[in-house]
């Protein structure tokens, strides 16, 4: 049998035997370059120099080239074959990732799991060659609140559990109390939140300790920034949008230069702005918080966006819905809040979505006006004495948090697209 | 403004700056003017800009194919890409790159060669630079090499309009492109050496290379994290282009009798590109736009530069910011015009 095997056309008459030689073939490469990786033992020492790097890749390419024998009858093989073994280059890229992976495994768990430390409370706990997560479990707290002072923690909690839960209130109306749904999220539930975290965050009055924003910082300011420019930038970018496709040419042309404007311009420079020039335009004697003055910009400028994004909605709508709305004697403001806008709105949730995680995403430019959120309060614990050189660990903590919010946040809005998709 | 006793003016620009940047690509030093400055930090932000755009775009290019890819492991290798790059925040990135990553590297003295001649460290990355004698001759052979590919071009597209005859248009281009600049070489006196970076002792323990062009680890840090952020939306881009074009205009091509390389270059690639352009001149505006970034790990761009240093010497907050903004307002109105004009031309004429 062995012997009328072909070397370069694997064929189906001998498909045992090609289907195990290439099994074994790939387990070989694959063995030599785990044990090379994890174990740190040289299989094929005996190889002379290049011969040794390229011997796994070699091996590996030949069992694959054998295992593929097209329509085998044998369905895992076809699967496979189909999957990550079309052709030779194919077959190449597969083996490469794979490497890649193996080689690359032991030492990023070893530096992250196994060799790191999280016990103890000072850099000394920190003798391993791994990470520190100590350094993370100490600054934890300031990661999360920034400055604001640590028996006064709970405020901060109480104020998000609040928040959150004023948001869900929509789930639970009652059926005749929910035409009032739009009016409630525009206009009342902003107030309510503002009030909330004024009062409880900011303090002053009812026995609450005023603690000044300065001291914000952490997580927490990230989640507070995000949270109004989201509730403030939406509907102004919805009347921008609207002002963009008037038939008044004051109000077209306003919104044309304010949505023009605002998208030429880096945020930075927007920043800059909002905290260098902006208060010579104020009265002397009136003053503006610099957290209120950076969310205001902040809105400003994403209410462009946004704008931008509504706009394209509701370009894409087809002109018989305007007629026929109009031709039920519906008026501006009836035609667009009842027909034009639920259906323009309901094909912008992706760009939208995109628009509010590039928010998220900016959030931690307020670190240059200086609010010290997550990217901030990284900024400063690396700088402290006693933890120098730990920016490594700092960032991947920062970066995994980020990570999961935004990547939750676009996966939300894969489900509220696929909810409101509607046959057209 | 009045009561408060700022005077408004843009007499400040005549005046000498007395700043130090660390990095520019002009001559400039402290005895300068602030408009000088100016450009200086344009520049800076021109270059960072340019080098990251054509970064991203042949690693977006790569991505979005590779997603496209029949491959089940490179599939999805593109796809968790750009899901991992896409929602860390930019300003996370670039600390990432500065201040961990490229800190890690060594140090001049223990730096090993790249290549041979250039070295990573931890002050920067050294790479030879180019000595040129008559560079001038070089430079107008290659742009005689230009104009003759477009003459060729158009000579090419009314034979094929005419007498129906093709000739490689592509082959003789790239042959005109390398050989009029190799001709420049041997006949026309050009010559070109390369200064190779050497290790200094500055002192007992620190190092330094000479020689060379030094690329500061803060440009660095800003291009790796410009480029791989960018890429993310590129990669969309492309694979949203390539699968806009439906599956039924290549099979009706291949019917017609192109062969698979004009159904490429004829038919899908017009069609891709039309859907990839805009979007991408999006990303590439975001993306000099996102280079601001750089004044968080003191790159000298246009924001450091004048809306930082010459800001805090002068005080003029007003004029400033607004010629930083405007600055940056012209640069993506231009684009966007551009742009404007580019789809009308290539946008389905429709009855």
């Amino acid at each position: 049998m062995i012997q009328t095997i072909n070397f370069l056309k694997p064929n189906r008459d001998n498909i045992k035997n090609y289907s195990i030689i290439g099994t074994f073939l790939v387990l070989v490469s694959l063995i030599d370059v785990i044990s090379n990786a994890f174990l740190k033992i040289n299989l094929t020492s005996f190889l002379p120099g290049s011969l040794t790097t390229l011997f796994p890749l070699i091996i590996g390419l030949i069992g694959l080239n054998m295992m593929r024998i097209d329509y085998s009858g044998n369905k895992k093989l076809d699967l496979l074959n189909k999957n990550i073994n079309t052709n030779n280059f194919n077959a190449l890229l597969t083996l490469l990732i794979l490497f890649s992976i193996i080689k690359a495994l032991p030492q990023s768990l070893s530096w992250m799991i196994f060799d790191a430390t999280i016990s103890g409370d000072s850099k000394d706990a920190c003798t391993g060659t791994g990470a520190c997560w100590t350094y993370i479990k100490v600054w934890f707290r300031r990661f999360m609140y920034g400055m604001y002072p640590n028996e006064f923690h709970w405020r901060i909690n109480t104020a998000f559990i609040l928040v959150i839960a004023l948001g869900f209130v929509g789930y639970f109306m009652k059926e005749n109390l929910k035409k009032y749904l739009a009016l409630y999220y525009v206009i009342i539930y902003p107030v309510i939140a503002y009030l909330v975290i004024y009062y409880l965050i900011s303090g002053g009055s009812f026995g609450l300790q005023w603690v000044e924003t300065g001291a914000w910082g952490g997580l927490s300011l990230t989640f507070i920034v995000s949270f109004f420019c989201l509730i403030f930038c939406f509907p102004l970018g919805m009347i921008f949008a609207l002002g963009r496709r008037s038939n008044l040419p004051a109000i077209k042309y306003i919104s044309i230069c304010y949505i023009e404007f605002w998208r030429g311009v880096p945020l930075i420079t927007v920043l800059f702005m909002s905290s260098v020039m902006f208060p010579m335009f104020l009265p002397e004697d009136f003053f503006m918080d610099k957290l209120v003055r950076v969310i205001i910009a902040i809105t400003l400028f994403e209410a462009a966006y946004c704008a931008e994004v509504i706009r394209g909605g509701l370009q894409s709508l087809p002109r018989g819905q305007y007629d026929a709305a109009k031709s039920l004697g519906m008026g501006y403001w009836k035609m667009h809040i009842f027909v034009i806008l639920p259906q323009a709105l309901k094909l912008v949730i992706p760009g939208i979505a995109n628009t509010f995680l590039a928010l998220v995403k900016d959030t931690p430019l307020i670190f240059v006006v200086g609010l010290a959120e997550l990217a901030g309060m990284l900024a400063l614990a690396k700088t402290n004495p006693k933890w120098l050189g730990f920016a490594m660990e700092g960032y991947i903590f920062a970066s995994i948090i980020f990570w999961i919010i935004c990547y939750a946040m676009s996966k939300y809005s894969y489900n509220l697209e696929a909810k409101y998709k509607t046959e057209r | 403004m009045d009561n408060r006793g700022i005077d408004f003016g843009f007499g400040f620009l005549s005046q000498e700056s007395s700043f130090d940047v660390q990095f520019s690509l002009i001559e400039y030093s402290g005895s300068d003017s602030y408009a000088r400055a100016f450009l200086v930090g344009l520049l800076n932000t021109l270059l960072v800009s340019f080098i990251s755009i054509i970064i991203c775009t042949i690693l977006g290019v790569i991505i979005g194919v590779a997603r496209l890819s029949s491959n089940y492991l490179i599939k999805n290798s593109a796809a968790w890409y750009v899901e991992f790059f896409r929602n860390i925040p930019l300003l996370l990135q670039i600390f990432f790159w500065y201040y961990a990553a490229l800190r890690a590297l060594p140090m001049p003295e223990k730096a090993n060669a790249w290549f041979g001649v250039t070295y990573m460290t931890v002050k920067g990355y050294y790479i030879p630079a180019m000595v040129w004698e008559n560079l001038n001759v070089f430079l107008y052979c290659g742009l005689a090499a230009i104009i003759a590919i477009i003459v060729l071009r158009n000579y090419a597209n009314k034979l094929r309009d005419i007498q129906g005859k093709q000739i490689p248009v592509l082959f003789y281009s790239a042959s005109l492109l390398i050989v009029l600049p190799l001709l420049s070489f041997l006949i026309g006196g050009v010559s070109l050496e390369f200064e190779i970076p050497e290790l200094k002792k500055l002192s007992k323990i620190s190092y330094i290379y000479e020689g060379g062009i030094s690329l500061p680890p803060e440009l660095i840090a800003l291009v790796l994290a410009l480029s791989l952020y960018t890429s993310t939306f590129v990669a969309e881009c492309v694979r949203a282009g390539i699968e806009g074009v439906s599956k039924g205009q290549k099979e009706a091509a291949a019917s017609v009798g192109l062969t698979p390389n004009q159904v490429l270059k004829l038919v899908i690639m017009p069609q891709a590109l039309r859907i990839i352009i805009p979007p991408t001149t999006n990303q590439y505006l975001n993306l000099t736009k996102n280079s601001s970034l750089a004044a968080a790990i003191a790159y000298p761009d246009l924001v450091l530069v004048f809306a930082g240093t010459a800001l805090m010497q002068t005080g003029k907050a007003i004029e400033i910011v607004s010629i930083t903004m405007l600055t940056y307002l012209t640069i993506s109105l231009t684009i966007a015009a551009i742009m404007n004009w580019y789809n009308k031309k290539i946008e389905i004429k429709e009855k």
